[in-house]
């Protein structure tokens, strides 16, 4: 579209389209992200939310369509994984992926923002270990009491919790949070969303979501996907009055 | 092939029957004879040209005897008798066999010139001889020793040939001659040229680069021309040849790939016992034909066909019954199904090792699947042909199998989707025994085919199953298409490869270039695409 | 302090490791030297040398275990690295027969007169110094991982993919190995060696030196490896076994750490199989044999993996079991016996001897508290 929303977009997706084996899971899709933003993103199954952040984060190759990063000076599509989150876009997943025969501190520690290389990491400074960060971002996560034990021994919620710990010790330019609330008590959700309103006070973050109490509690701009492109874009209350999205995701 | 034979025979004995001159000429042979008992060089001479012209039935024997030292003088009487090499001694004269040999008979001598006038007459004479096949084979004697004295024998033999492809056979061989020689009139050169260009092998290149130094320019001209165009026809056949053996190749590997397609490209389960499993087959074979030797030895070309669905029902009962007891505590666990299967196939190699002994089994073919045929210059065997025939046979039926019955149906569901599956009361299990038994089932298949063309040992297996890796996994795995593809593309490659290279080198060319392929491609040539792919 | 500080980087089971590697490593050749044969401490040239075999096996076993058990890659072709580094040193020891060979040729071992041959291939220069042998055991085993590694690390070829192909790349060399122009000595490989370093072989003396720095190199291995194993870099291996793309999304080149454990610990191989090749008289092709390569694996699955000790012990134990069963009346039934192994270990013993022993010993302290779960976490996403 305009230069202008490329310029000033920290997130800018364009025109995306991507199909596997003819079932086209994203198409004509563009959506832009503005520094600091918080952005909710809601839609039935198979509307290509994780589809989208899949090919954010380098997982996918969209087969058309411009994706760049941080006022286009990025184009994302060129970039693996690595590379993608070297540049600040770290991503959450929808099932919570702990390193389960790590601790909970060490999770942590393999997060913290530093040199990632391999003779960083035997040599470097990543063997000092940086306990008073760690344990500043579990205390945060509400982990504190467990930094010992295996992260395949907690809680599914505690799984959750530890991701987004991870994601704040990456300290990403933008977050992609991919469900982060399944599974959760409503207390809990409450917290994560608390959580997730204090992390946007520092980064831009991208939140999808079904449970549309936390997304009203997020309080932000929502964008509804469905069928692989963009149905309504807006505040939660012009979204969730909208008809189509009535139509194929809220229900009457 | 053998009807053709017995046909020409038949023809050709009738004809023989009508045209044999034989009562009014054999009464040259008696002072024949006597010339050969006067054991001068000179008289000897004049008995071969006799002998030859007599056209007695077995003047053709007492030459070859004479050219062999095996005809013999009783110098008390005169007579002449031969030996045949089975130590028979026979009358020269009547031609039969006499029941005891005379005592203290003189060898008759010949030497250098008398060697090339009796290879001349005995050449003459199968020129003439009743078989055809002798009758060929003289000509091409004659073709390869381009002897220009035989050439009015030729003549007169081209004149009589009643069958074509001997008629052929003295064209080529007169050809040959013809342009050696060094008399030959020009037009009669060109003609002999176009025919040997007609004739196109290795032979033809020879008898074309012998041409007479004394023939005109143009002929020499042409003659380079066609020894050109000869080895432009050999050179294409050669490499039909070695599509020929790649298809071979390629169908032994698809053989001992197409049940490795079903359990590791359709389940995803690493079964390094698979090789076993060829070799459970193979050995399965080598039963039933003990079996039959010693009981029904008349059925022994029934071998193959009673050893197919046996091998089929013990490989795929072993199949059964290694997934039952330990492949399915190790699903989602690739690695270690990987490591307990070899320990398998350990155990399965030593147990027919202890069972049948580590040396290699005899395995007999079947009349059919011995002997080759000519095709356009290309020489097929029928064990290979078969073989091939076979193998699509099996595939085919495969992929019949898996689209068509319920079974098939079933198997497709279970691995694109087990807990849907399942939900919809397909007994998940049950399918994953019975597809694994289908897999092994193909193996003992393929080691039925694989035993007539390969020694049966108890390593047989472990020569196959790198291969048959590398051939699922080229193709892509969970493609039985691409498993075909890649096969027969592996089989021709290597088989390309191998006149430059050697066969180890191609072998390690091939697999270096599978290497670096995968890192390429990881998943084969015709891989899936998508999310599912990811999990 | 700083021994309180090494102390302090090895567990129980390390530790224990230690110091029966260092005792043996003083014990059997002082006691092979200076025993009597007649007192029942002395230990025999031939078992001292079996046992030599069996920590070159060790060695082998724990570079394995660090890329199967820390970094997920279950490599069924180190036996080419190990045969690698063999060829390197048996090269050396052609080189220092000299004119005692059978053709006493002052530079060409006797395989390259009888193949005609006239001249010293390029490859074999400088294999007459000591120096450079080993450097190549380390260099040629490591180069090849790095090669093959980068190809595949980079293009994501990983789990029993990686493991086919790493079984193929095994093959290939067994079959260049045996071909006679390859300049390797073909079907025969190398042997009937001399001298190393200007010390015949075959002298006591110099098997037990041999020995010992078998014992000091498998020593020295093990703390590399557990050095490597507990920084941040072991932390990242193990994450990148049980969550590859997880870790990469954290940022990580995924392929560098690899390729570093990988060259790493082909080197090592390669080390192992140049200490081999002295005290068995012999490096052949079918060194490189596929089959090696896996049972190599099972030495690792029975010690324990991810613990390096296990690893340890397991090619003691396997090996010794080896030795007992195919010197014996039931050696046709070793094969048996080592499948059943493969099957045993993976069925009902996925964390092997050491892993084992360490779960019952942490179960008694934790008391009847909780039931461990198994801490090798599988490598599926």
């Amino acid at each position: 579209m305009t230069n202008e929303k490329v310029t000033s977009a920290l997130l800018y997706l364009d025109g995306v389209s991507v199909s596997f084996d003819g079932y086209k899971a994203i198409r004509n899709l563009s959506l832009f992200i503005e520094p600091g933003e918080m952005r909710a993103i809601i839609g039935p199954n198979g509307a290509g939310k994780t589809t989208m952040m899949d090919i954010v984060t380098g997982k996918t190759r969209p087969d058309e369509g411009d994706v760049l990063f941080d006022r286009g000076q990025h184009d994302l599509t060129k970039l693996d994984e690595t590379a993608i989150t070297e540049l600040g876009i770290g991503r959450k997943f929808q099932k919570p992926t702990v390193f389960e025969s790590h601790t909970v501190a060490d999770n942590v520690l393999l997060a913290l923002k530093g040199p990632r290389g391999p003779f960083a990491s035997l040599f470097g400074w990543r063997n000092k270990v940086e306990r008073e960060k760690i344990d500043s971002i579990l205390t945060t996560t509400g982990l504190i009491d467990h930094r010992d034990r295996l992260a395949g021994e907690i809680s599914h919620g505690q799984k959750q919790w530890l991701e987004i710990g991870m994601l704040l010790a990456q300290d990403p330019a933008i977050l992609l949070v991919d469900e982060p609330v399944a599974g959760m008590t409503d207390a809990e959700t409450e917290q994560t969303a608390a959580l997730l309103r204090d992390i946007n006070q520092s980064h831009t973050v991208i939140v999808v979501e079904h449970d549309m109490t936390f997304v009203r509690a997020l309080n932000c701009k929502v964008t509804c996907l469905h069928e692989g492109s963009v149905l309504a874009e807006g505040s939660i209350d012009k979204v969730a009055s909208d008809e189509r999205v009535i139509e194929v995701y809220l229900g009457r | 092939m053998s009807f053709a034979r017995v046909l020409c025979a038949l023809l050709f004995s009738a004809l023989a029957c009508l045209s044999m001159p034989d009562a009014v000429r054999a009464a040259d042979l008696p002072s024949a004879l006597t010339r050969l008992a006067a054991d001068d060089f000179t008289e000897t001479a004049q008995a071969i040209e006799e002998i030859a012209d007599s056209g007695a039935p077995h003047a053709e024997a007492i030459l070859t005897a004479l050219s062999n030292a095996r005809l013999f003088i009783e110098p008390a009487t005169k007579k002449v008798f031969w030996r045949t090499p089975a130590g028979v001694v026979h009358d020269a004269l009547s031609g039969e066999p006499v029941a005891a040999a005379p005592a203290g008979m003189d060898v008759v001598r010949i030497n250098n010139r008398l060697r090339r006038v009796l290879a001349n007459a005995i050449g003459a004479l199968t020129l003439m001889a009743p078989e055809p096949q002798r009758r060929r084979a003289a000509a091409e004697a004659l073709f390869r020793s381009r002897d220009e004295s035989a050439l009015p024998l030729l003549e007169d033999a081209l004149k009589a040939e009643k069958l074509p492809a001997v008629a052929r056979a003295f064209r080529e061989a007169r050809a040959s001659i013809m342009l050696a020689a060094a008399e030959t009139p020009k037009a009669q050169r060109i003609e002999s040229i176009s025919v040997l260009r007609e004739r196109a092998d290795m032979g033809a290149i020879a008898s074309l680069r012998s041409i007479n130094a004394k023939a005109d320019e143009q002929a020499k001209a042409l003659a380079a021309e066609a020894v050109a165009d000869i080895e432009q026809r050999l050179k294409l056949i050669g490499y039909v040849q070695n599509v020929w053996y790649g298809l071979s190749l390629g169908s032994v590997l698809l053989l001992a790939a197409i049940g490795l397609a079903i359990t590791f490209g359709v389940m995803g389960v690493i079964n390094m016992a698979h090789g076993e499993m060829v070799m459970l087959g193979a050995y399965t074979t080598f039963i039933v034909q003990e079996f039959l030797r010693s009981t029904a030895p008349q059925w022994f070309d029934y071998s193959l066909a009673i050893a197919l669905p046996l091998a089929f029902l013990v490989t795929g009962l072993v199949g059964v019954a290694i997934e039952r007891g330990v492949i399915r505590f190790l699903y989602g666990r690739p690695l270690e199904t990987l490591l307990a299967t070899w320990g398998i196939s350990l155990i399965l190699q030593q147990a027919v090792r202890t069972a049948f002994g580590p040396t290699n089994r005899e395995v007999g073919s079947p009349s059919y699947m011995s002997g080759a045929f000519d095709l356009l210059g290309v020489s097929i065997t029928w064990g290979r042909l078969w073989i091939i025939v076979f193998t699509l046979v099996v595939f085919v039926a495969l992929l019949l199998a898996l689209k068509y019955t319920p079974m098939g149906l079933h198997m497709r569901a279970v691995t694109q989707n087990r807990r849907m599956a399942a939900s919809m009361g397909i007994r998940t299990p049950w399918v994953d025994a019975m597809t694994f038994g289908l897999g092994s089932g193909l193996a003992g298949i393929a080691g039925v085919a694989l035993s007539q063309i390969d020694n049966v040992s108890p390593n047989l297996g472990q020569t196959y199953i790198i291969d048959s890796f590398m051939v699922v996994v080229f193709g892509g795995v969970g493609n039985l298409w691409g498993t075909l593809v890649s096969a027969f593309a592996l089989g021709v490659a290597n088989k390309f490869l191998e006149p430059m290279a050697g066969a180890v080198l191609a072998k390690i060319f091939i697999l270096v270039l599978l290497i670096l392929f995968i890192q390429k491609r990881p998943r084969g040539l015709f891989a899936l695409k998508g999310r599912a792919v990811e999990a | 302090m700083i021994i309180q500080y090494l102390l302090s980087r090895y567990e129980k089971t390390g530790l224990a490791f230690l110091i029966v590697m260092a005792a043996l490593a003083i014990f059997v050749p002082l006691s092979n030297l200076f025993i009597p044969p007649s007192s029942a401490f002395h230990v025999p040239t031939h078992v001292m040398s079996l046992m030599g075999k069996y920590l070159c096996f060790a060695i082998l076993a724990i570079s394995l275990d660090l890329v199967w058990g820390y970094c997920g890659i279950l490599s069924l072709g180190h036996g080419a690295f190990f045969a690698l580094g063999g060829y390197a040193m048996g090269m050396y020891l052609m080189r220092q027969i000299g004119t005692r060979g059978v053709y006493a040729h002052p530079v060409l071992p006797d395989f390259m007169v009888f193949l005609n041959w006239k001249e010293l291939p390029w490859f074999w220069y400088g294999f007459d110094l000591f120096p450079f042998a080993i450097v190549m055991a380390l260099f040629a085993p490591g180069l090849l991982a790095f090669v093959f590694g980068w190809l595949a690390f980079r293009s994501r070829v990983t789990g029993v993919y990686l493991s086919i192909i790493t079984q193929a790349l095994t093959y290939a060399l067994m079959l260049a190995f045996f071909r006679n122009d390859m300049g390797f000595g073909g079907n025969n490989g190398l042997t009937d060696f001399k001298d190393i370093l200007g010390f015949s072989v075959q002298a006591q003396g110099t098997r037990a030196t041999l020995f010992f720095l078998t014992a000091l190199t498998l020593i020295g291995t093990y703390m590399l490896c557990r050095w490597m194993t507990i920084t941040s870099f072991g932390k990242v291996l193990v994450a990148v076994r049980d969550a590859e793309s997880r870790t990469r999304f954290l940022g990580y080149r995924v392929e560098h750490y690899k390729l570093v454990a990988f060259t790493v610990s082909a080197a090592l191989a390669g080390l192992a199989g140049a200490l081999y090749v002295p005290q068995v008289g012999i490096i052949n092709p079918s060194e490189f044999a596929p089959a090696n390569s896996i049972e190599a694996v099972v030495w690792v699955a029975t010690g324990g993996r991810g613990t390096l000790v296990g690893a340890a012990v397991g090619a003691v134990v396997v090996n010794f079991a080896k030795t007992w069963f195919t010197t014996g009346a039931l050696a046709p039934y070793w094969l048996f016996v080592l499948g059943g192994i493969f099957i045993f270990v993976t069925l009902a013993m996925p964390s092997g001897i050491v892993g084992t022993l360490q779960q019952w010993a942490g179960r008694r302290r934790a008391g009847k508290a909780d039931e461990a779960k198994p801490p090798v976490a599988q490598a599926a996403e």
